[in-house]
């Protein structure tokens, strides 16, 4: 990674003033957010507003002309073009056609994608942003950082130091007395200004009208007191139908900022008259740069169905400490990597796409259904596809991909580990997991790993038989849980076994864009895992589950691989995840608990690939309820450890803090021990605990229920 | 509907308030104009936009103040304290108001003052955002406008504030009796 993008990650972590804000934001966010979506079907609107703007981008051509027609009938002028270029040259145009000396603008991520403002003051014409916080940056010369919020990042002290040097007097850093400041300097120029520049959140085709919403009520002011405006409205924005926008008007608000409608909502359809008389002078700029490109994509057409609320940023573990600037200077998050790949170039998206750790939170949250982290990962394929891979990680995966290999060298580790470690930990593990960050302790690889120990485990023999895939650190650094497994399985009837030519599940090679890694790695698992007849494929990890279930399909249809595929709905139609196997087996009897225990209190930490993925939290929590744990719940119980695979190791300034949050908020319940159901979980929190001092024990949840089995 | 209105528009910093007739309307405006200053204080003056329910009476009650203003312009609007005008519609479930803008006399009495008064009539509430759709369409009405609440910002430090470019205070008067206006 460049260290120049290194640096910014550096200054942004260590920026108190922004992690600062930015955390509080995100914290009270999650909440305002349920509560403005209270008494709502969050799943139907999204699968509407999803529909809706999917159907728009199918047909960018047909409706920008039906709009045009449309606005044109009402005395609107409407260009269209692919090319910023052309837009910005319109835009001038237009304004020295009519002597224009000042322009006031209202939000527009637009204007900044094509770098507006710059272009028109170099022209000899003065630009005023009138949203507080776009002004705010303005002044600082900087660009935003968050979609919604472009100064977050800035102190009221900051915004004290920008507007005394603007008015020429010491300005108190109180915020009232700033936003009056704000209000008397910009009024006068909103009332002087020859032309106003707004950008469109919606665009109807049916009627040519444009759907503006501020909670300032400046854009009611750039609309309607300079006798010119000019609208640039990206495609994406085309909406078919006048009745959707109160569909869009649904979510928009209650994503963006929790409000149920933004303060300001204004359908501007056609030329109105100005306070003189005249007839505005009504300007819409359809502007597609590289849009209709995208729509013709199949895999990032869905990303047109985006409705900027920013909500991905807001949920974002990794944009919380980050903030908007390491992404780069216009779109920024989760969405924001998308669109850059797309808006700006492939490579610029280098860097940034490998923020995202793939916790999965911004696909919850999406009110336009948009599948963001694997966008992500298919830039990140793409780039490797075009750019390869370095030599490193090559070397790494060629070995990942050669089993006997991988696993002679995780067995020889064990050994070679051994003069480093202390108890169950060691600092330094060899090859891949070598250097890993600060801040937390690796595990040890285990002397027998669990492939050679469940040689030794006796079983009843059953008619009923599953079969057991460890993945890599149940096999090599955390048996036990895999010994816990039988135990359980065996209790209710289930003979496990352990087709031996299972390896990794190829969820760190596709994480790093390796596709084709990952698809060698998934053809030797189906094989092993099918060879039995078993009822089931049972993993005790969601990462493999979610490999298994959804990743090998998926990996196989990007690489157009399809003859796999039946092989691997198979595989996946057997394979579920302890939590859910054992919950099932708990209610149908099968599985049963010593009675009347009151055993220890304990916390729960939710893995993203298991309650976001595979969609299950509530069965592990009954399971360990019924077993007798007294249940303390944490704080954010559900956000990110910080492990993400590879990520820990390839940006440990991000993951260190996100795990110290976790840490904080596990040790803030008092709780004697933290359960999880995924190993990689267990790994970063238990090595952050044992740095930590902190006296919590860390477990997988088969391990604790094996040990209450009747 | 009323009271879903009340509580939303609430929620959101509007102040809101009900009369059975448009006489008590009236007295209530007059009132809360000259608590503002206005035909007191030198220079503290009121518009107010064309509107069917002061156009109801024989004479306009407020044309006895000679600082209320039925000249609009930028200028005078700008310089007023209170702006008075009608919205045509409300909504219940956001605590929202919309009027048919099209007319910028409208925008700008409801956009510079520092306090905008709304005159509604009771039964022009509607449920939702859907039924406003349907009643207005933009065949008729080049500039719908929604108004919920005060304008506000959090782009310093997410603190809530009040009053940026819009009015800081909005008061809501719904009317039962308007007389058909």
């Amino acid at each position: 990674m460049a260290t120049e993008f290194k640096e910014s990650i550096h200054k942004a972590v260590n920026n108190a003033n922004l992690t600062g804000a930015l955390g509080k934001f995100s914290e009270a966010y999650k909440v305002n957010r349920a509560k403005a979506y209270e008494g709502i079907d969050f799943e139907e609107l999204r699968c509407r507003i999803a529909e809706l703007k999917a159907d728009a981008a199918s047909r960018f051509n047909e409706l920008s002309e039906k709009f045009t027609i449309e606005a044109e009938a009402r005395g609107a002028k409407v260009f269209r073009t692919d090319d910023p270029a052309k837009v910005r040259e319109y835009i001038l145009n237009v304004a020295e056609e009519n002597g224009v000396k000042s322009v006031i603008k209202s939000k527009s991520m637009a204007t900044e994608e094509i770098h507006l403002n710059p272009y028109l003051e170099k022209a000899g014409i003065e630009v005023h942003e009138t949203d507080l916080g776009e002004w705010i940056i303005q002044l600082a010369g900087q660009t935003p950082s968050h979609m919604v919020m472009p100064a977050i990042h800035l102190t009221k002290e900051d915004v004290s130091e920008l507007f005394s040097r603007e008015v020429d007097e010491r300005v108190a850093a109180d915020i009232p007395r700033l936003v009056k400041v704000a209000r008397d300097k910009l009024r006068p120029r909103f009332l002087a200004a020859d032309m106003g520049i707004s950008g469109g959140n919606i665009a109807v085709a049916e009627t040519g009208s444009i759907v503006l919403m501020t909670n300032e009520g400046n854009a009611r002011l750039v609309t309607s007191l300079p006798k010119i405006h000019i609208a640039l409205v990206g495609v994406e924005k085309l909406i078919e139908k006048y009745s959707d926008v109160a569909t869009i008007l649904k979510a928009l608000p209650r994503s963006a900022t929790a409000q149920l409608l933004t303060s300001y909502v204004s359908v501007i359809t056609g030329s109105t008259p100005n306070d003189d008389g005249s007839m505005k002078k009504l300007h819409i700029i359809l502007m597609d740069n590289r849009r209709s490109e995208m729509s013709a994509d199949p895999k990032f057409k869905q990303a047109l169905q985006c409705i900027r609320c920013a909500s991905c940023l807001n949920v974002c573990p990794v944009f919380r400490l980050v903030g908007g600037h390491v992404f780069g200077k216009i779109y920024t998050g989760g969405i924001g990597t998308i669109l850059t790949a797309w808006f700006d170039e492939l490579k610029k998206s280098e860097e940034i796409q490998g923020l995202c750790i793939q916790c999965g939170v911004c696909k919850d949250v999406c009110p336009g259904k948009i599948d963001i982290p694997d966008l992500i990962l298919e830039i990140r394929r793409r780039l490797v596809k075009e750019q390869g891979m370095p030599l490193l990680q090559k070397t790494i995966y060629s070995v990942v991909n050669n089993r006997k290999l991988f696993h002679g060298m995780l067995k020889a580790a064990s050994i070679a580990g051994k003069p480093f470690a202390s108890g169950k930990f060691i600092r330094h593990l060899p090859l891949f997991l070598a250097d890993l960050t600060d801040g937390r302790s690796l595990p040890a690889i285990a002397d027998k790993p669990f492939r050679e120990r469940f040689k030794d485990i006796k079983q009843l023999d059953c008619v009923e038989k599953a079969a057991f895939y460890a993945g890599c650190l149940i096999d090599f650094a955390y048996p036990e849980m895999g010994e816990s497994l039988v135990k359980i399985m065996n209790n209710a009837g289930i003979e496990v076994l352990f087709p031996e030519e299972q390896t990794c599940c190829g969820a760190p090679a596709r994480y790093n864009g390796a596709y084709e890694v990952a698809a060698g790695n998934a053809v030797d698992n189906i094989k092993a895992l099918l060879s039995e007849d078993v009822k089931y494929v049972i993993s005790a990890c969601p990462t493999c589950t979610v490999a298994l279930t959804h990743e090998f399909i998926s990996t196989f249809e990007s690489l157009e691989q399809s003859g796999w595929i039946p092989e691997a709905r198979r595989l996946a139609d057997k394979t579920v995840d302890f939590s859910t196997l054992a919950a099932k087996l708990l209610t149908e009897g099968r599985v049963s608990f010593k009675e009347g225990e009151a055993l220890r209190r304990i916390t729960y930490h939710d893995s993203c690939h298991l309650k976001r993925t595979l969609k299950v939290s509530e069965e592990p929590r009954s399971l360990l309820s019924r077993a007798g744990f007294e249940l303390t719940e944490m704080f954010e119980c559900d956000t990110c450890c910080g492990m993400g695979g590879s990520y820990s190791i390839k940006l440990p300034e991000i993951s260190a803090p996100i795990l110290k949050r976790k840490l904080h908020n596990i040790k803030e319940t008092s709780a004697e021990t933290v359960v999880m159901d995924c190993p990689g979980c267990v790994m970063q929190i238990r090595g952050g605990l044992d740095q930590d001092g902190a006296a919590v024990d860390v477990r997988h949840s088969v391990e604790l229920l094996a040990d209450c089995l009747k | 509907m009323y009271q879903q209105f009340k509580s939303r528009g609430e929620g959101v910093g509007a102040e809101v308030h009900r009369f059975v007739s448009g006489d008590i309307a009236v007295d209530f405006i007059i009132r809360f104009l000259r608590q503002e200053g206005v035909g007191g204080e030198p220079g503290i003056f009121a518009v107010s936009a064309d509107c069917r329910f002061l156009n109801q009476f024989t004479v306009n009650p407020l044309k006895a103040i000679p600082e209320v203003i039925f000249d609009i312009t930028r200028e005078t609007s700008a310089g007023a304290r209170v702006g008075i005008s009608q919205m045509d519609w409300a909504i219940a479930d956001t605590g929202t108001l919309a009027q048919n803008s099209t007319a910028v006399e409208q925008r700008l009495v409801s956009s510079l003052p520092a306090i905008h008064i709304a005159i509604v009539a009771t039964d022009s509430i509607l449920p939702d955002m859907p039924a406003l759709l349907a009643k207005v369409h933009p065949a008729e009405c080049g500039y719908l406008a929604m108004i919920t609440g005060p304008s506000r910002t959090a782009d310093i430090e997410r603190v809530l504030t009040i009053g940026v470019h819009g009015p800081e205070r909005l008061i809501v008067l719904f009317v039962d009796d308007l007389k058909g206006a």
